[in-house]
């Protein structure tokens, strides 16, 4: 249904490698510190998703948005987020991207275009099929990446938001990150369709189900789903299928999965996919992915030395922000 | 139900000229949605059936044919997306006027409005703008029922991040819309429905009427009712009759309820040491009840010569049949008899 993409220059196949790795080496820290009980609240880990996440994020262009989900840091990252702001943000850091006052579910970076991740599932979607209709009647070229989870795809806010964007034909491209699992409901028990994708036939628009953890297969379909929505197409639907090796969030025992289940998918992990790919064709070789692995593993730990040594919020501006 | 003729009132508009036109509230509305338009692209319109049909009230009517479909968007049934779309494209450099055909069925987009549009700026630690006006009718009298009816004003009020504004006269219909338009926050905007017909005098130059600031639609030394949407005109009626009997009552329209102008309300409450809060929410919760708060919290509670008086609606949802209908609400003769009440207490 999609066209074939451009094939890729090696300098970007490398940089959404590095991205991959990034956001792996930033969740295990996350989680190294909720363990160690330096972080509080909760979070959302996104091990596992990483191919979705940099597949589809990197085929959008400067100027234009996402909105992204509770599970969101790949997201922000892949977006270009600087992790140090991130660590700050989680660490509730006045030098965080929301001054500590968001924390991890709600990470934004409005000049990015990153309209943040979101603690109401599906909450994003009505908001996405906005930003389309904002960049249609400016007559941008810009669109809105709305990505959502399986579970979303349950809300009714689904329905209205990819219904509005389909009558209106927005530059909006709906991606589902279907990693099977809302919380501990799995696909299986909460829908009749085999695919989330299968629902576009609902509203009128293309959809498609890919692997999501082959990242050029999510940037090959979310290429041309961009490349509609900016020529005036209107919205499609992309499904990547994912899995996510950690709990729900830090209180989940998985007793809804087996362990099986998860080493199954683990040996699917789309970074090592991604890795290999490229050694296989030559274009990097074992010591370089290496490299790069322990690359991200240092910008890591020079993030969390950032937060650490950042300020906390001033208590006397406890009231700033709720009013521009 | 009786409705008075508004009175012209000095602090309602900044910086206009004198001179004034008769339009009703529903005109005045119209009016400023059209200012609005002309003067700012960014300004559009959507909602249910707000263009050939010109909205279920026909405040709208007449713009589709001025500005066209693209800035005047019909919208399907979908609440939750027609308040998140406004609450998208705000945070992405429009200006847009979502309209709600009733406020009941804002209750559909409650997500949108509280947990996002409300919530956004202050959760990116002050990085965004969501300058999006969310109209609706609320209130009773026109015979629809308990799902068409309601007055959840004290809903949003409740909600940091949102301003909430209830126009009771045509100058403040006109006057705060293009101020709510102009606002950088979200805005619940709340008409009441018997109110559209309803004519009074405008200014003719443009204008605006900032949130929070009260108005004192008529002054008095006696009492103070504190009346909210309609309830304004029904108290300045019941004024008319008391000051018949030289009781003269100070009459005070807080028009936003966020922001509150607590300083006007204390004021007069200070001034005449009785004060009647009247709106048609039930009272359980009703915003009469924050009123109240604030002014016995308030240096005023010194100067109080009675119990403060809370005049609400019945407790129950609103009634079909017509004389039902208008017992679940303050009418002019309870706010009337209210005020004899609070006359008669004596201080201990």
């Amino acid at each position: 249904m999609f066209e074939q993409p451009p094939e890729l220059p090696l300098a970007q196949s490398l940089s959404m490698l590095r991205t991959m790795y990034l956001i792996r080496a930033f969740e295990e820290k996350v989680d190294e510190l909720f363990m160690r009980g330096e972080m509080h609240g909760t979070t959302h880990l996104s091990i596992g998703q990483e191919g979705t996440a940099v597949g589809a994020i990197s085929a959008l262009k400067s100027g234009d948005f996402i909105t992204s989900t509770h599970r969101g840091h790949g997201h922000c990252i892949a977006r270009g987020a600087d992790i140090r702001l991130m660590m700050a943000e989680l660490l509730g850091k006045e030098t965080g991207y929301c001054r500590g006052r968001g924390g991890s579910m709600h990470i934004a970076d409005v000049e990015m275009g990153n309209l943040g991740a979101n603690g109401i599932v599906a909450g994003g979607m009505p908001i996405a099929t906005g930003v389309g209709l904002s960049m249609k009647m400016q007559r941008r070229e810009n669109i809105c990446l709305c990505i959502f989870g399986d579970g979303a795809a349950n809300e009714g806010a689904f329905h209205e938001s990819i219904n509005l964007a389909a009558i209106w034909d927005l530059p909006v491209v709906f991606l589902c990150e279907n990693n099977q699992y809302g919380m501990s409901m799995s696909t299986r028990r909460a829908m009749r369709n085999e695919t989330v994708a299968q629902r576009a036939a609902a509203y009128g628009i293309p959809g498609e189900r890919v692997d999501g953890n082959n990242v050029l297969a999510i940037y090959a379909a979310v290429s041309a789903a961009v490349q509609r929505a900016r020529t005036g197409q209107g919205p499609s639907l992309i499904e990547g299928l994912t899995y996510r090796y950690k709990g729900h969030a830090k209180s989940d025992q998985n007793l809804y999965r087996s362990r099986g289940e998860i080493r199954e998918w683990q040996k699917r992990d789309p970074i090592q996919y991604f890795a290999n790919l490229l050694i296989s064709e030559g274009k990097l070789d074992q010591a370089g992915a290496k490299q790069e692995e322990a690359a991200a593993y240092a910008a890591v730990e020079e993030a969390y030395q950032f937060a650490l040594s950042s300020p906390d919020p001033a208590p006397e501006t406890l009231l700033e922000g709720v009013y521009a | 139900m009786t409705i008075s003729q508004p009175q012209t009132r000095g602090t309602t508009t900044a910086g206009a000229s004198e001179a004034t036109q008769q339009m009703t509230y529903g005109e005045a509305i119209r009016r400023a949605l059209r200012e609005e338009m002309l003067s700012d692209p960014r300004v559009f319109l959507m909602g249910e059936d707000i263009g050939i049909y010109g909205g279920a009230f026909g405040v709208t009517k007449g713009l589709l044919e001025e500005f066209g479909e693209e800035r005047v968007r019909d919208t399907p049934i979908s609440e939750q997306a027609i308040a998140g779309c406004a609450i998208g494209a705000a945070l992405s450099g429009m200006r847009p006027v979502a309209e709600f055909q009733f406020s009941d069925f804002m209750t559909l987009a409650m997500d949108q409005i509280v947990n996002q549009g409300a919530k956004l700026r202050f959760m990116f630690g002050g990085k965004a703008q969501v300058p999006v006006v969310f109209r609706a009718p609320l209130g009773s009298g026109a015979g629809l029922a308990a799902q068409h009816s309601q007055s959840l004003e004290a809903w949003f009020a409740h909600v940091p991040g949102l301003k909430v504004a209830l126009p009771s006269t045509p100058a403040d219909a006109y006057g705060l819309l293009r101020a709510a338009i102009h606002e950088p926050n979200p805005v619940i905007f709340l008409e009441h429905k018997a109110l559209y017909r309803v004519p009074g005098m405008v200014p003719v130059a443009a204008c605006e009427t900032p949130l929070g600031k009260a108005a004192v639609a008529r002054e008095g030394k006696h009492l103070t009712i504190i009346a909210l949407s309609i309830m304004v005109q029904r108290a300045l009626a019941a004024a008319e009759r008391l000051a018949k009997e030289g009781i003269e009552a100070e009459v005070i329209d807080p028009r936003t309820l966020r922001p509150l102008d607590e300083e006007t309300l204390v004021a007069s409450a200070r001034k005449t040491g009785r004060v009647l809060i009247v709106h048609e929410a039930v009272l359980t919760g009703g915003f009469g009840g924050e009123i109240a708060a604030r002014i016995a919290a308030s240096e005023a509670f010194y100067y109080l010569d009675a119990p403060i008086i809370r005049l609400g609606g019945a407790e129950i949802p609103i009634p079909y049949q017509v004389e039902l209908e208008k017992r679940a609400v303050p009418q002019e003769e309870d706010i009337f008899q209210a005020a004899h009440l609070l006359l008669q207490q004596k201080p201990a």
